[in-house]
């Protein structure tokens, strides 16, 4: 049975000093978390405008439209906030937990790889050339250059996996027999899940790409969408694993605790790994040309994702429950009290759990099929996923930088009073915001629209109240964003140091007799990565075959904005 | 390996959830017919003004309170721009677009389909309660993407 071990006994069998493994990547690892605090603030920005816009507080000049502002704010906040926070959140991850002696280098050419991409991208963006949405629905053509950028922006985050898997696969050569650390196994196991993913998107670039350059004619518009979305789910689980990773591993380090299981800790993202590729048609339930079974079957493997979801919720709850008995407390409010509210490495994260369950109930909705039918492109489908990634991981992710910050600069967190403010604020105004837009979707009210009274029809007029309350939620937000980058940066600039290095660690798994042994099959990463791949051809084999039989049609470009 | 029996217990509520969902999302759509609108027919988008129906798009009677409605989408408007149906009807669209993807909803009524170009969307509805219902694009397909909309009167 290979055995779990700590990091000092790994640095101590591999022949290296724990402090001399320390010191590589930090600066790396606040590359990333800087880089999306800036793209978070600039994308805040303009979600904020957009609230003003529907509710008809202002309307953007046609120098810089609602649709380019938008573009922006979902690529941004989507796409590269979310993209350089995980990337460096596992790099910290695979680097701390597997101490070594290493070069950090691999890491920063994935990392300027990502925000090449990510400033083609941006450029193409704000001078309107690529007013096409995140989703880059064809046959809307942006300039090249988006697709570029887009395409370095996954090929970076590639260079960063690479660099991870090397790091685990040089640990299984220095330390044989031994588990691979906890949090390094997150990593790679959403790394690989993230590489079958963006498989999707590439291959759709490679047919963008020739296309916007005017190399090909047409483009097959059902096809394109199809790998999108084969892309679009997993998106979705990368970042709610970036987000358990904080969850299940370093929120117990807040209130002293451990990780109630490694084994389902493994089990749960090895799950997450498998229900990630065959699910992707549940975002396209209103496309023709799809048959109606494979929608079916997309639906059941949808459904499973309940499984890894209550596992995690028990794992979470069990482990405060088993901390706070430690403590001699007992009883569920004795026990809500006892959590460490003020701190706001917990507070974050522990908010985004409460609006994560309401997350939940809406995403049991939209993936139902014949219920999506009601919610489709309305706003409630932008309040559902501003209350599951615009609440619970934007806000897990900032408070985890709380303690990531101090950590990577050796500084004393910055007005530590105004971040706990800040993760309340952000609880508060995105519930409000997010209710707003549910509530406007159940009345009708569709999505991406500059303006939602439509020549004052009759049918409009309920929407307006809702859009005046997301404005107001969405502005509550936009403050809190203000305030995290005030911290974030202060703690930099402030350079305020402490007596001891203030620390980010990873909590340990439960040790003794109730405490369930890993089995070592969950480790082999390379098989389930397989077998994920094969899922993903059994769901995806027929519905693109279908695309390609039915329709000869190719279509040419068209900039429409 | 080892699972708590209460995790057990928590995994087999989460497990009967799963399986009550799947059960009725397959009854509804076996025995009532509940599925997403899945129109597998394509059409060349280049030739839509000369592919019957949608040469002529509009309404049509089938039969006492049964109608089809032929719909082209194109940036930024519906064509037709205002049909008229005695309540009760049950009236079943067909659309196509001409250009880009667009979106097909009557807010409130379950009337929700995407169009894409290159296939024939269809759903049905029945129209029980008059008035004038809004029937916007719902899907991002340009500058005036906010200004797609056309009208159903139900008299
Ligand atoms: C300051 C806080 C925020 C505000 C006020 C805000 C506001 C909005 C609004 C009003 C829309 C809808 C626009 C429309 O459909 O016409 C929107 C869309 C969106 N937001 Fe946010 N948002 C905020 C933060 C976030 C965060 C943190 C994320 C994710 C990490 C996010 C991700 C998205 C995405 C993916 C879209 C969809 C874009 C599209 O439909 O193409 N937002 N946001
Ligand atoms: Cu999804
Ligand atoms: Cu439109």
């Amino acid at each position: 049975m290979p055995e779990v071990i700590g990091s000092d006994t790994i640095a101590k069998r591999a022949g290296e000093s724990l402090a001399l493994s320390r010191a590589g990547g930090d600066l790396l690892v606040l590359a990333h978390i800087y880089t999306a605090t800036l793209v978070l603030g600039i994308g805040a920005l303009f979600g904020m405008l957009q609230g003003f816009s529907r509710a008809n507080l202002i309307v953007m000049p046609p120098s810089f439209d609602y649709y380019r502002m938008l573009t922006a704010h979902g690529v941004l906040m989507a796409l590269v906030f979310t993209t350089f926070f995980i990337t460096g959140l596992f790099t910290y991850a695979v680097y701390r937990s597997i101490p070594r002696d290493r070069s950090p280098r691999l890491g920063w050419i994935g990392y300027c790889v990502m925000l090449i991409g990510t400033v083609m991208a941006a450029v193409a963006i704000l001078d309107g050339s690529a007013s096409v949405l995140y989703t880059f629905y064809a046959p809307l053509k942006a300039s090249p250059l988006f697709y570029f950028g887009a395409t370095f922006l996954v090929l970076g985050t590639w260079v960063v996996a690479a660099d991870l898997f090397l790091n685990v696969a040089w640990f299984k050569r220095a330390v044989p027999g031994a588990r691979i650390p906890l949090p390094a196994f997150m990593a790679t196991c959403t790394m690989i899940m993230w590489i079958i993913a963006t498989l999707g998107v590439v291959a759709e670039m490679g047919l963008l790409i020739p296309w916007s350059l005017g190399w090909t004619n047409g483009i097959d518009v059902g096809l394109t969408r199809m790998f999108f979305w084969y892309f679009g789910h997993p998106l979705v689980y990368f970042w709610i694993m970036g987000a358990y990773m904080i969850w299940y591993a370093v929120v117990p380090t807040t209130y002293k605790g451990t990780i109630f299981s490694d084994a389902l800790t493994r089990l749960a993202f090895v799950m997450l790994l498998l229900l990630s590729t065959p699910v992707g048609l549940h975002h396209q339930f209103l496309d023709p040309g799809i048959g109606a079974g494979w929608k079916w079957l997309h639906t059941m493997t949808t459904y499973g994702v309940v499984v890894p979801s209550f596992m995690t919720a028990f794992v979470l709850f069990a482990s405060f429950e088993l901390a706070a008995r430690k403590a001699g407390v007992r009883g569920f409010p004795n026990i809500v009290r006892w959590l460490p509210w003020k701190d706001p490495v917990f507070a974050g994260p522990a908010l985004g759990m409460i609006l994560f369950i309401f997350g939940g109930f809406g995403g049991i909705v939209n993936s139902s099929y014949s219920m999506d039918v009601l919610v489709h492109n309305t706003m409630w489908i932008v309040g559902h996923f501003h209350i599951t990634v615009g609440g619970p991981v934007a806000l897990t992710f900032i408070g985890a930088a709380y303690g990531l910050i101090p950590a990577l600069t050796g500084r004393k967190l910055f007005a530590p009073k105004l971040a706990l403010v800040q993760v309340y604020t952000w609880f508060g105004g995105m519930a409000i915001m997010s209710t707003a837009m549910h509530w406007a979707g159940l009345l009708g009210s569709p999505r991406r629209t500059a303006d939602v009274s439509y020549f004052g029809a009759q049918g409009a007029a309920t929407w307006h109240t809702e859009m005046l309350w997301a404005a107001f939620g969405g502005a509550i937000v936009a403050l809190s964003v203000l305030m995290f980058i005030i911290v974030a940066t202060g703690t930099y600039v402030a350079n305020q140091r402490s007596e001891e290095t203030p620390q980010f660690e990873f909590a340990p798994a439960r040790t003794g007799d109730d405490a369930t042994s890993t089995p070592p099959a969950l480790d082999r990463l390379g098989h389930w990565g397989l077998l994920a791949i094969a899922l993903a051809v059994l769901a995806y084999a027929g519905p693109v075959a279908q695309q390609i039989q039915a329709h000869a049609y190719l279509a040419p470009g068209m900039r429409t904005w | 390996m080892h699972v708590h029996r209460q995790e057990r217990f928590w995994l087999a509520a989460g497990l009967a959830m799963l399986v009550l969902f799947a059960a009725v999302i397959t009854t509804s759509a076996v025995v009532d017919g509940f599925v997403p609108p899945s129109r597998i027919q394509s059409i060349d988008p280049t030739k839509v003004a000369q592919t019957p129906p949608f040469d002529h798009p509009g309404l049509r009677k089938i039969a006492d309170g049964a109608y089809e409605a032929y719909y082209v989408a194109r940036v930024f408007s519906f064509s037709p721009a205002e049909i008229r149906v005695p309540a009760g009807s049950r009236v079943t669209f067909y659309v196509t677009s001409t250009d880009v993807e667009h979106g097909f909803s009557i807010p409130e009524t379950g009337v929700n389909t995407m169009v894409t170009p290159g296939w024939v969307s269809s759903v049905s509805h029945t129209f029980k309660q008059r008035g004038t219902f809004l029937l916007v694009c719902n899907e991002y397909c340009g500058a005036g993407h906010h200004l797609m909309a056309a009208k159903v009167t139900v008299e």
